[in-house]
């Protein structure tokens, strides 16, 4: 150490005069102005993306909280007898095939108080929901012992009153140029002021399956669908994708062939959906033949999908395992296996999992792929196994953005906003997991 | 004639050392680490049921012998072992070995104190567990209790057994890896620096420790600090740049080295 | 091997204890030749100085323990250092012994300037003196050169030392027997004698040490005794 090397200050701060603590230098406030302009661009960009996503969830609120109620008619209908259980034997066939619109259109002209004119009659059939005579069924297999009785039931109306009694088609419009008209809105009126016609909550938007009625349509294939879905993923990425990772991190060797893999696993992460869905067909449909709109295909191209983020969620938490951790294992006499599962991935666990999650919520949100595979069906029927045809929620969103009906657009709000809300169960899912799973060391 | 008959200082010890039979005997090791050679052919003898203590400066290759012992060089990427390193007679490189029963032979405890982050009681019971030394939970917590009270833990957590190993404070987390060691009974016991991270007070319980650990154990320790060879151990190897330069009795080394280094070395001449 | 620590403090430490041993064995040299000057010259001056001087080795000798035991306690010495360190206590006290046996003859010098003295006596005590004082020289340069050959010489002069004590004190009992007039300044004599056999012992004793301090083995052979 020569003095040559030393900054000539510290020779002279010991003469020169003590430097202020007090903050009234040009510079330090230039300093600290500099600071809180800083601070405030943060806080700006953060009041942005706030911004944008209280304006999305207000819109879809706003236009989408109509869809949880539903316009109905209290009717009084006769379950003749005769009609139901001819020749006095209640047999379930004969009770599934009756013909219940009948039943209702009666119990309605009765009501409206409408004649023999057939032109009144359409208009007056015209009110009630094509599929009113679906709820009246259920009802009556649910319990024969009402055959014969006159009951009180509460049915679906049309979409078009639906839509007229929550305001969203204008009363002022030229008769020609409304789906109802003047003596439709009358009828309507009468039965709203006769208690016989209110809003009540509409339990078809979560159970139902797919319909050309609005007012019958529901998410609830979509939401089988999709729950298959994300079961066939989570049991076929997770295992495959922490075996592939921990194969890779702890047993291959470090050649050209393995850095090859792990630059392509990094590039799988980014493919666009679609090249998966296009995969699957290819794949699952065309050279194993399996069935078309089936969520197990669905879940299996998803699975190719997440996949990649899951090994590199798994690799990246092996990688932060302190190797102090498997030094002290293999010290005690644990063989390689044993060190990686009883201290490895236990310890890399809350990464994996919430690597997982977040590569599961993705794909629940993946539309493209689906609609490659055929998952765009019409399905009507709530799917019994996974390999039974079904729907996706962001496919059946998609549906109903294209329908032409009015009463379609709150429900596609309704559906976004489900689908926004399973995603955040998700994440939240992911964190606490996280939580609960997270050891210090 | 000018000469004088001289003889060397004997000092007076409460036990004697080296009367005791070899228990871990070295010849010709060397270690490559690629094409570098980082040990250059040792041969050294570890005598049993005393304290062997590993000195030099920084990379002169103690820590490397060291985890030849109980081949922890084996997951070192790039690492080669020549030479042999045999405990009772039996050659630990022989392609016969398997490595994880050797390790339950030789344990080890290390610089940092690292406690798997479970239950104490966990702790000291995985290897006993793993290795199917035990026969039911009753022995297993016999073992347990034993350990613990030989690291000379037992007292102090006696009563929070299910809690985390990693809540203790430095020097108890480092006598719960000692107790995590022996509960697997091994012979022979590594320690790579294991008080660097701790305070002087812990240093000394450990020191402690070491002392009455050496009736049933072969301890080998490999340290940066002198005074702690010199408390310490009965046998001392001094080590430089990849060389065995001197091994000799704890008191003959520090008193009086044959080596010019190993003189220079002690007294802080270069280092 | 480098010959300094690589904390340079240590060293200059080392150097000031070896600056007070040396510091000691020069006072020691000339506190003897100082008494031996005032009993050949019966000078009274030169005894009462030797006397007083000997303050001044007392007070480097206890510098010397402090300065030992602080070097201890602080710098954890090993190997050569440590038997540098602890033979320099020693040695120190060797020589303050020296120096107090160079009083003891100053003091006595001055007692027999009243008495009757054969002067042949005063001789063979002069003698024994120069002899010592050749040892003694011997030792500290010895120690000085770090001359390990030179130490062994003076470790076996010390017979020849004992034997010229030996008939100095038959010399001075005839003189005693033939002159009962002499016989209190013979009996001081022979005191002084001892004393001064006693400093060629002690700096063999150094001599000793000093082969310690640099093989780190002791001594085995018996240091030979002349013939009595």
């Amino acid at each position: 150490m020569t003095d040559s090397a030393l900054p000539m200050t510290v020779a002279d701060s010991a003469t020169r005069a003590p430097r202020k603590l007090v903050l009234d230098e040009k510079r330090v406030r230039s300093r600290y102005a500099a600071e809180r302009r800083f601070r405030a661009y943060g806080i700006a960009a953060i009041a942005f993306g706030l911004f944008f996503l209280a304006w999305l969830f207000i819109t879809l609120i706003l236009q989408g909280y109509g869809s949880l109620q539903q316009s109905k008619m209290r009717l009084d209908v006769t379950l003749d007898a005769a009609t139901l259980a001819p020749g006095g034997q209640v047999d379930e066939n004969a009770l599934r095939a009756a013909d219940y619109t009948a039943l209702l259109r009666t119990a309605l002209r009765t009501t409206l108080g409408v004649g023999s004119d057939r032109g009144e009659r359409r208009e007056a059939y015209a009110l009630l929901s094509n599929g009113a005579d679906n709820e009246l069924r259920s009802r009556v297999l649910a319990d024969p012992s009402l055959i014969g009785k006159t009951v009180s039931v509460w049915v679906s109306a049309a979409a078009d009153v639906d839509t007229l009694i929550k305001g969203q088609i204008s009363r002022d419009l030229p008769e020609n140029q409304r789906r109802l008209n003047n003596r439709q809105i009358a009828w309507t009126d009468k039965l709203v002021a006769d208690g016989r016609l209110e809003k009540r909550f509409n339990t078809a938007l979560f159970v139902n399956g797919a319909s050309s009625d609005p007012e019958q349509a529901g998410m609830g294939v979509a939401i089988i669908g999709s729950l298959y879905m994300m079961l066939v993923v989570l049991l076929t990425a997770l295992p495959v994708g922490v075996a592939a990772a921990v194969y890779l991190e702890e047993f291959a060797q470090r050649n050209r062939w393995t850095d090859l893999i792990e630059v392509n696993i990094n590039n799988l992460a980014a493919v666009p959906s679609i090249v998966f869905g296009l995969l699957g067909l290819a794949i699952f449909l065309n050279f194993f033949g399996m069935p078309r709109s089936a969520p197990v295909v669905g879940g299996l191209v998803l699975a190719l999908m997440t996949l990649p983020v899951v090994i590199i969620a798994t690799r990246a938490s092996i990688k932060a395992v302190p190797p102090s951790i498997r030094e002290a294992a293999l010290g005690v006499g644990a063989s390689k296996m044993q060190v990686i599962t009883h201290h490895v991935v236990p310890l890399a666990l809350p990464g994996i999992l919430t690597g997982t999650i977040i590569g599961m919520a993705r794909a629940l949100g993946e539309t493209a792929p689906l609609l490659l595979i055929g998952m765009v069906a019409f399905v009507v029927a709530a799917p019994a196994t996974p390999f039974d045809p079904a729907t996706a929620l962001p496919v059946q969103i998609y549906m109903w953005a294209g329908a032409p009906e009015r009463a379609f657009v709150e429900r596609t709000s309704a559906a976004i906003l489900i689908l926004l809300v399973f995603l955040i169960i998700m994440n939240a899912a992911a964190v606490v997991l996280r939580r609960r799973f997270e050891r210090r060391w | 004639m000018n000469t004088i008959a001289m003889k060397p200082v004997s000092v007076t010890n409460d036990v004697m050392p080296s009367n005791r039979s070899p228990k871990v005997v070295s010849r010709g090791v060397k270690v490559f680490y690629g094409e570098k050679e980082a040990l250059h052919g040792v041969d050294l003898d570890i005598h049993e049921r005393e304290v062997t203590a590993l000195i030099g400066p920084s990379g002169c290759g103690k820590s490397t012998f060291l985890r030849c012992m109980n081949r922890m060089n084996d997951v070192v990427e790039g690492c080669r072992i020549e030479g042999k390193i045999a405990i009772d007679g039996d050659d630990i490189y022989d392609k016969r070995i398997d490595v994880v029963q050797l390790r339950a032979r030789v344990g080890m405890v290390f610089q940092k104190p690292n406690p798997f982050p479970k239950s104490i009681y966990e702790n000291v019971a995985y290897g006993p567990r793993i290795h199917g030394i035990a026969q039911g939970k009753e022995e297993l917590d016999e073992i347990v209790e034993t350990s613990l009270n030989r690291a000379g833990l037992w007292n102090e957590v006696k009563d929070r057994l299910d809690k985390p190993g990693t809540g203790l404070s430095g020097g108890q987390q480092q006598r719960l890896c000692i107790a995590r060691a022996i509960a697997v009974s091994p012979e022979v016991i590594l320690m790579d620096e294991p008080c660097s991270a701790l305070d002087p007070i812990a240093t000394a319980k450990i020191e402690e420790l070491i002392d009455e650990l050496r009736e049933n154990f072969t301890i080998v320790i490999v340290t940066h600090s002198m005074q702690q060879a010199a408390r310490v151990s009965q046998r001392t190897a001094f080590f430089h740049l990849g060389d065995l330069v001197e091994v000799g009795d704890t008191s003959q080394i520090f008193t009086n080295p044959k080596e010019e280094r190993t003189q220079a070395y002690i007294t802080g001449r270069f280092g | 091997m480098p010959a300094e620590h690589l904390v340079k403090r240590f060293d200059d430490e080392l150097e000031k204890l070896d600056a007070s041993i040396s510091e000691m064995g020069g006072l020691a040299e000339s506190q003897l030749a100082m008494a031996l000057a005032a009993l050949r010259e019966r000078n009274s001056e030169t005894a009462e100085r030797v006397m007083k001087a000997d303050n001044r080795v007392d007070e480097l000798d206890r510098a010397v323990q402090n300065q030992v035991i602080r070097l201890l306690a602080l710098r954890q010495p090993m190997a050569n250092d440590l038997r540098l360190i602890v033979t320099s206590i020693k040695i120190a006290s060797a020589l303050e012994r020296i120096a107090d046996y160079a009083k003891n003859v100053a003091k006595r010098s001055l007692q027999i300037q009243t008495l009757t003295t054969p002067p042949l006596a005063l001789n063979g005590v002069d003698r024994l003196g120069r002899l010592v004082q050749g040892l003694l020289k011997d030792v500290l340069d010895a120690l000085s050169s770090k001359d390990d050959a030179r130490a062994r010489a003076v470790w076996k002069r010390d017979a020849d030392i004992d034997d010229v004590y030996h008939s100095l004190v038959r010399e001075l009992l005839t003189y005693m027997m033939e002159d009962a007039r002499t016989i209190s300044a013979c009996t001081q004599l022979m005191f002084m004698a001892k004393n001064i056999e006693r400093i060629g012992d002690h700096a063999t004793n150094i001599a000793e040490l000093l082969l310690f301090r640099w093989t780190g083995e002791e001594v085995v052979e018996e240091r030979p005794r002349g013939t009595s």
